[in-house]
């Protein structure tokens, strides 16, 4: 625990107005306007949801949803994502308890987790790009590639962050700037898993029926 | 009297009263979320493909599923809380959660009703058959 997070915390247990509280500390400050970053971040999704969900039966006379997708893959696509969420959980508890061998281990696995997921992903893609299903086949597959290939991208700009983040740890090891930006990258990682909720959900499994 | 000074920031876990009343561990909490999110995920996955259920009813359920699951995320994993400390959080998200309703239902309507009153009918006119 640093200096001012011991301050801090001090003072969340004194009993003083909140007009005498002064600033708030940087902490808070950084992580509410990556708060709003990511919120505003999930009204552009819902913009992209909202189109996927009025162009989804215009296929053109071209494939379906329901033609093109792989339930299994999505499962462990799901399942990778879902178990890095909780690794990337743990990786701040272990942030938060200054453990630099077990932060290193849970990014390892939430970052190998995420590539699989990514990796499940491009092989998707090509697999229906190969079949005659790119974006250009038709509005819904438009609106299929924007919606989903946006949440992969996002993922993997979140890992490029994550193993910039394992470099900083190890270079310049847990002082405030770092542990604000690895509170930062695990809401970053939270938000993504809720945005895959809502994916597989809308896309894969009510998007499928008839 | 619990007169917070500052803030909780987004993402971290509450420590006031009422949250260490609980005898949940940091570690509980996430271990709590994330069995949580594995069954309503299962359950998602087993009511999009059971012959069991109504139908019609499905996707209703799933939704419901969905913003269940949403909650759990944002209460295990990301410590959104009711607490005082988590007032602007709170509110920043209920502001973002009714501009993504406004969007997506708002489309959702008006593009139904596009669909239904502006087309002569489904050959000559349909938008989702154009290319």
């Amino acid at each position: 625990m640093t200096v001012a997070d011991a301050v801090y915390d001090a003072k969340q247990d004194a009993f003083a107005p909140t007009s005498e509280a002064g600033p708030a500390a940087k902490r808070v400050v950084v992580a509410f306007g990556f708060w709003v970053f990511l919120l505003s971040d999930i009204v552009m999704f819902s913009a992209l949801f909202a189109a996927y969900a009025a162009l989804v039966r215009a296929t053109a006379g071209g494939p379906t949803g329901a033609e093109l997708f792989n339930q299994v893959n999505v499962a462990v696509q799901t399942a990778c994502l879902l178990i890095s969420s909780y690794t990337c959980g743990l990786m701040s508890l272990a942030v938060s308890a200054r453990q630099r061998l077990n932060t290193y281990i849970f990014a390892l696995v939430t970052f190998v987790l995420g590539a699989a997921f990514l990796y499940l992903e491009v092989h998707e893609f090509a697999n229906m790009i190969a079949r005659g299903a790119a974006p250009q086949r038709s509005a819904f597959l438009s609106a299929f590639f924007t919606l989903v290939g946006c949440h992969g991208l996002h993922v993997t700009a979140g890992l490029i962050w994550l193993a910039v983040m394992m470099a900083q740890v190890e270079f310049k090891g847990f002082r405030p700037s770092v542990d604000r930006r690895l509170l930062c990258f695990a809401l970053f990682w939270h938000a993504l898993d809720i945005i895959w909720v809502w994916l597989f959900t809308a896309v894969y499994l009510i998007g499928i029926r008839p | 009297m619990t007169d917070t000074l500052y803030d909780r920031a987004p993402g971290e876990i509450s420590r006031t009263a009422e949250a260490q009343r609980l005898t949940l561990s940091d570690f509980g909490i996430y271990t709590v979320g994330f069995v949580l999110a594995v069954m309503l995920t299962a359950v998602s996955f087993w009511v999009a493909n059971t012959s069991l259920l109504w139908a019609p009813g499905v996707a209703m359920g799933l939704v419901v599923l969905a913003i269940a699951q949403m909650g759990v995320h944002l209460v295990f994993f990301l410590h959104i809380t009711t607490g005082p400390d988590n007032t602007n959080n709170v509110l920043a998200l209920a502001f973002g959660v009714l501009i993504v309703l406004l969007v997506v239902v708002g489309s959702a309507w008006i593009m139904t009703n596009l669909n239904e009153n502006l087309m002569p009918s489904q050959e000559q006119m349909n938008l989702h058959m154009q290319r």
